[in-house]
């Protein structure tokens, strides 16, 4: 058994490096399990010649692609939206694309503004200090005055909008409708030790650059040079509970592939909304036979993965291509409930850039544009370097029977039972979905568009994994409380993207770490009491 | 990020490495006019099988329907109906053959150079981005707030 801490936290991706970070502070013993390891940005894939074919192989965003030794199976055959993930030191933002926008005051009280799914426990201004901490934390890059949200502080000028920002945006000016450039997670100037972007364009791979705020290189240098420890390589099995229901610790295989006992005082989750439900369904006893702080029965349920559709055009003079990051700008003019719609809530388009040539080249073969023989070196050529498109985001409401379960078959490769998704297209998605391609459809044509191509959903981009282990004020409709406690294990908290009551129709990950960042201000603020 | 759970079987058969440059030579051709190489050239092809890795299986599958085509006997017309038909009816092997191909072919020196690139990665050098003109947002900033109060 090795020494006890006072907290242990599972998973060291978004949410759990900034839950470390914030407990540092405390003098607590600290310390963070994670089943991956370190990435060494000298190799990553933009750093070499096969960056773009790595995309598709050991950096690819499916770990059933990958097969990395960190990596665990996701059994998602039973969804047309395929998960996606990381598994290292930095999770999740090793490879996210760094586009940072927060929910919307509204997404926080949508049964009592739209009279669907419920309201949070919790509300926009709750969050905003900690949202506003967490840009600072991970150096976000924006521009001040967004009418699309409430004021809030600009950290480093914005990501360069290039001429596709240019172009699209003068389409959306003629059409009357928002648009803004992107927050991003990107430093766009030397920023607490990081260099700043030099527009690699490899942001979804990660960064070589060391611009792009991933944990790694944010929150985790600073909370370990505050002594928190960071374990790696350290897979856990189960969280073990005693005689009175609460938890003592977890189970682990570390590095060496020994099976290991740490006790803990206080179990974070950090694991997403796969990982999570999976360790507390695989942590069943008999005293909690239907697994883990699942008195609610909702453990799993309420999966949310944010349907994307993806709209595509080409253009007859160069754009940015492979330059800069991917996401350039965004529009939230169809964000909020418009009552004229024949769906419920909204999305929001992020606009990207262009493609490498191989992608190019395979996109565009896909898709029926360029041939196989002569034609493809002239239909190449009128692709490449000449598209730029966006994707919507479109608010996925909580359905108990998109779930996560344990597979009774498929294990990873320390004979851990893996999840398995079970998830449906809801028809207010589908509407929302077909809304959203003929209107990127619209400003497509507006930009001067031609080829125009458009998939929905987006299969490979099942990267937001949410509302697995919701969060609530009654024990009876949620797994945890406002502030991430579990209801039935009192010294049990989740902060990652489990806890989320609605998805919203934006990226999560600075809600995420700005809850978490709450969570560990509320572990603070209540700890004489905290397990009352 | 180079440890990988399960070992992939690159090697494809003397007949199947046959198949599979005869596709590479007609989804990708040598042309004077663009001044590229077919991703049949020996260093590219040598690419291509080095590089199946996670696609082998799928690779050889693709092969094996094709083999049945006899390609190599057929004239070259004859043999672009075949794979146009092929690419028809079976649009997901035939990606995956794109996918082999278009990976490596795109990443040839000679040929990034004759699409206007440089014949590099992209760290550590970078690429220049223009900012764009903020003035753009003028109409966006005067239509005022969007979003919902949600007191």
């Amino acid at each position: 058994m090795t020494e006890p801490v006072d907290v242990l936290i599972i998973g060291a991706g978004a949410s759990g490096a900034a839950v470390a970070w914030s407990l540092a502070d405390t003098r607590m013993r600290v310390l963070c399990l994670e089943q991956g390891d370190w990435v060494n940005p000298s190799t990553l894939p933009s750093a070499g010649m096969d960056w773009e074919a790595r995309t598709l192989g050991d950096a690819a965003i499916s770990p059933n692609r990958r097969k990395l030794a960190a990596d665990y199976p996701v059994n998602d055959d039973d969804s047309p939206i395929k998960i996606a993930n990381f598994n290292g030191v930095g999770g999740g933002t090793v490879f996210y694309a760094a586009h940072f926008p927060r929910l919307h005051p509204s997404d926080f009280r949508v049964r009592s503004l739209d009279g669907v799914a419920d309201d949070w426990p919790i509300d926009y201004a709750t969050l905003a200090p900690f949202y506003d901490m967490n840009d600072r934390m991970m150096g976000v890059s924006s521009l001040a005055g967004d009418p699309a949200y409430p004021p809030k502080p600009s950290v480093m000028p914005p990501i360069p909008m290039g001429r596709t920002g240019e172009r699209l945006g003068a389409a959306m000016n003629s059409l009357g409708w928002h648009w803004w450039p992107s927050d991003a997670a990107i430093a766009t100037e030397t920023y607490e030790g990081r260099a700043p972007c030099i527009n690699l364009g490899q942001c979804g791979s990660g960064c070589a650059q060391g611009a792009k705020g991933s944990t790694d290189v944010t929150y985790w240098p600073e909370a370990i040079r505050a002594r928190v420890e960071l374990r790696t390589r350290c897979r856990v099995s189960r969280i073990e509970t005693d005689a009175s229901g609460m938890a003592t610790g977890a189970h682990y295989i570390d590095a060496e592939g020994k099976e290991q006992f740490q006790p803990a005082e206080i179990v974070i989750l950090a694991s997403n909304g796969i990982g999570t439900p999976r360790l507390l369904l695989n942590s069943a006893s008999a005293r909690f036979p239907d697994g883990l702080a699942n008195s609610s029965g909702l453990v799993g349920k309420n999966l949310m993965l944010h349907p994307y559709a993806q709209v595509r055009g080409h253009f007859d003079e160069p754009l940015d291509g492979y330059r800069g990051p991917p996401i350039c700008t965004w529009s939230m003019e169809f964000y909020e409930t418009d009552p004229a719609r024949d769906f419920v809530r909204g999305y929001c388009f992020q606009f990207s850039r262009g493609l490498g040539p191989a992608r190019a080249a395979i996109n565009g073969m896909a898709d029926g544009l360029i041939p196989w023989g002569e034609g493809h070196h002239a239909a190449f050529r009128r692709l490449f370097e000449h598209s730029a498109g966006m994707v919507s985001v479109c608010e996925d409401l909580p359905e108990e029977t998109n779930r996560v379960t344990l597979d009774p078959v498929l294990t990873d490769s320390d004979g851990i039972p893996a999840a398995r998704i079970t998830y449906r297209l809801s028809e207010n998605s589908r509407r929302m979905l077909d809304h959203s391609v003929a209107r990127g459809i619209e400003i497509l044509k507006a930009a001067g568009a031609r080829d125009i191509t458009s998939k929905a959903p987006l299969p490979y981009a099942g990267w937001h994994l949410l509302g697995t282990a919701r969060m609530g004020t009654d024990p009876e409709t949620s797994v945890v409380n406002p502030w991430g406690r579990s209801h039935d294990v009192k010294n049990l908290f989740i902060v990652d993207g489990s806890v989320f009551v609605t998805s919203g129709g934006v990226n999560p990950t600075s809600t995420i770490q700005a809850f978490a960042l709450y969570v560990a201000d509320q572990i603070k603020t209540r700890i004489y009491d905290l397990f009352e | 990020m180079s440890t990988t759970q399960t070992g992939h079987d690159a090697a494809l058969s003397e007949t199947e490495r046959d198949t599979l440059r005869l596709v590479a030579g007609h989804m990708i051709p040598a042309s004077d006019a663009y001044g590229v190489p077919g991703a049949d050239d020996p260093e590219i092809f040598a690419d291509i099988l080095r590089s199946l890795d996670r696609d082998v299986e799928k690779v050889r599958e693709a092969l094996q329907v094709l083999a049945q085509e006899e390609l190599a006997a057929l004239e070259d017309d004859a043999r672009a109906a075949r794979l146009a038909a092929f690419r028809a009816a079976r649009p997901e092997l035939a990606g995956v053959l794109e996918l082999a191909v278009a990976r490596c072919y795109y990443r040839d020196d000679r040929v990034m150079t004759a699409i206007g690139m440089e014949p590099r990665p992209p760290f550590p050098l970078g690429y220049e981005v223009p900012q764009g003109d903020l003035a753009l947002l003028d109409p966006v900033r005067a239509r005022g707030p969007i979003y919902r109060d949600a007191g």
